[in-house]
């Protein structure tokens, strides 16, 4: 039968990596078709840097120029965090309407189904994370650009697995939408002030330091600022890498696991 | 030659809901070969789409085993998902996708080389009518254009079996009579194999070769609609009398159910014992005022073999399957 000859020659074994390269552009191609989607989600660090940035200058008692090398590196970890921590909002609405069960059914490695996707939070993240600098720069900020490449490479790492993280939350929240939202909300916020992105914690009692010194997020900020600042040696980096690469492993292992159970 | 293309021995589907374990599907046998359109017809809940799932690979069986084009859907699942296309309940393309990019991309998933894809899309965008919408997003389509798409992503690889699960609800007449044609014209073109869950009566009276009954997990009539109507339900005919009493008396010659003034009486070859009926209750001084000839549906062969209504079952909107937990 012809139909049976096609199949042969069309449908032929897949791979992880073609898998992966296959679904993480398919994913891509939204932002591709319609770039102004990442300008739009850019709003809200743009809002913090614009009217935080000056209270924060205020309150320090220093000036513009002296305050954003502190403050860009946090907005940019404000980028990674936010934008990733959202992503699995979208597999939440695919499984609800019917997309990701296409996807499982097709001959796809279902781990490629997770890393695909998870290694598509890299464009937006690069793309945002060099506006936000760029953004920055007409106010006096000086910014090392192979400090802010390496500065962007961690972010990746550490977006790649946390956008696993909230696939694996999508994944588990099936079609109650109002957990996943309970929790990215529960979670969000604090992970975000205590990792000391917006405000220093130098300041602040000492449960807040403890809660800082287990949060990933604070090692990612302090070598963000280092390596912008184009100090590669510091300490805070090694702290910073570590940090991305173990929430990746973490948030890759437990994406995959909740994803070859998914059915 | 014909190919067996699905065959299933005693598959079972459990599920733990709410601490109660729940048989969504029991023991059902299933036997399609190459080239068939099989429906398999039955309410709500009745287990259709867990045994759709269960031969797609989406869901592992509690027991039994099946082969499903020439695959085990438990020791070669990649095996079963590199042949088989599946259109869900759901619409089954990415939201923020236009509808170009999607077929692009399912066309990838099954590892077609990029300008074979290309010209299948373009094949099939063609001939389910999607070429104005071909460079829209998924999002801005109707519900009619959605499904079509659905069906055109089922078909990028040129399965040799196609799973369809309630391809036409919540679609209008006149869009459900599109979808229709274009799987019709779709099948009689390349010969792919069909099977397909519904509740709608007249997709599977019209469309299937065969019908499978599906009730409470399990298969309770596996025929052509025809003969299934034929052996099980016989044409209904109503007689209306001048009076209850005429009514009582003709009853009780010819049997049947009363309601006040009318009698219906079920009968093999209908068209010939109507007028029989008239003549013989004339004569037996019963004068039949009104009178009327039905071909049994697939509504009076559920109501054969369940003593209950496809049509009452069907206005359930909810699905009784339980959330997914498998045991």
């Amino acid at each position: 039968m012809s139909t049976t000859t096609s199949l042969e020659t069309s449908a032929r074994p897949t791979g992880f990596a073609r898998d992966t390269a296959t679904v993480f552009m398919r994913e891509s191609r939204p932002l591709v078709r319609d770039p102004f989607s990442v300008i739009f989600s850019l709003v809200q660090p743009l809002v913090f840097l614009g009217l935080f940035g000056p209270l924060l200058v205020g309150a320090a008692g220093g000036d513009v120029a002296g305050t954003l090398p502190w403050f860009v590196p946090g907005i940019l970890v404000m980028v990674a965090l936010f934008g990733t921590a959202s992503t699995g909002a979208n597999l939440l609405f695919e499984m609800q309407t019917g997309s990701h069960e296409r996807t499982l059914v097709a001959p796809l490695s279902r781990s490629a189904l997770l890393v695909g996707r998870a290694l598509k939070e890299v464009v937006p993240l690069t793309i945002q994370g060099t506006i936000v600098v760029l953004v920055a720069v007409p106010f006096g900020f000086s910014v090392d650009t192979l400090g802010l490449i390496a500065g962007l490479a961690v972010l990746a790492v550490f977006g790649i697995g946390f956008g696993a993280l909230s696939y694996s939350l999508a994944l588990a929240c099936r079609n109650r939408d109002w957990m996943f939202w309970m929790v990215h909300q529960t979670l969000l916020f604090p992970l975000m002030i205590l990792s000391g992105m917006l405000l220093p914690l130098e300041d602040g009692p000492d449960w807040m330091r403890v809660a800082a010194a287990v949060n990933p997020l604070s090692y990612l900020v302090g070598a963000e600022r280092a390596l912008l600042a184009g100090d590669v040696g510091d300490p805070a980096v090694l702290g910073g890498i570590l940090a991305a690469v173990a929430t990746c492993a973490i948030g890759v292992f437990v994406g995959v696991r909740s994803m070859r159970r998914a059915s | 030659m014909t190919n067996q293309m699905i065959t299933a021995r005693g598959l079972t589907k459990t599920f733990r809901s709410k601490g109660q374990t729940v048989e969504a599907v029991r023991s059902v046998d299933l036997d399609v070969v190459d080239g068939e359109l099989v429906a398999f017809l039955g309410p709500n809940g009745a287990g259709k789409s867990t045994t759709l799932r269960m031969l797609t690979t989406l869901l592992p069986p509690t027991e039994g085993e099946a082969t499903v084009a020439g695959c085990d859907i438990r020791r070669d699942p990649a095996g079963v998902r590199r042949r088989i296309g599946y259109v869900g309940q759901g619409n089954s393309g990415g939201h923020t996708q236009r509808v170009r990019d999607e077929l692009h991309a399912q066309g990838s998933f099954y590892g077609m080389g990029r300008r074979e894809t290309r010209l299948r899309a373009a094949e099939l965008i063609e001939s389910l009518e999607l070429g104005q919408s071909a460079n829209r997003t998924v999002q801005s389509l109707s519900g009619g254009q959605k499904r079509r798409l659905d069906i055109a992503l089922g078909l990028i690889h040129r399965p040799e079996l196609l799973f369809l699960d309630e391809p036409s609800t919540g679609l209008d007449p006149h869009s459900r009579a599109n979808l229709w044609e274009h799987i019709v014209d779709l099948r009689r073109e390349t010969g792919t194999t069909i099977f397909l869950t519904t509740h709608y009566l007249d997709e599977a009276d019209q469309l299937a070769e065969r019908v499978m009954v599906m009730d409470h997990g399990a298969v309770i009539a596996d025929d052509t609609a025809w003969a299934l109507k034929e052996s099980l339900a016989g044409d209904r005919i109503t007689l209306e009398f001048e009076g209850a009493t005429d009514a009582a008396a003709a009853a009780s010659r010819i049997g049947g159910e009363i309601s006040g003034r009318v009698v219906t009486v079920t009968a093999r070859g209908g068209d010939r014992a109507l007028p029989r009926f008239i003549r013989d209750l004339g004569d037996a001084g019963l004068e039949v005022v009104a009178a009327t000839h039905r071909q049994p549906t697939l509504d009076d062969v559920f109501l054969a073999l369940t003593g209950r209504s496809l049509r009452d079952e069907g206005a359930h909107a909810a699905d009784a399957t339980p959330e997914p937990v498998a045991v």
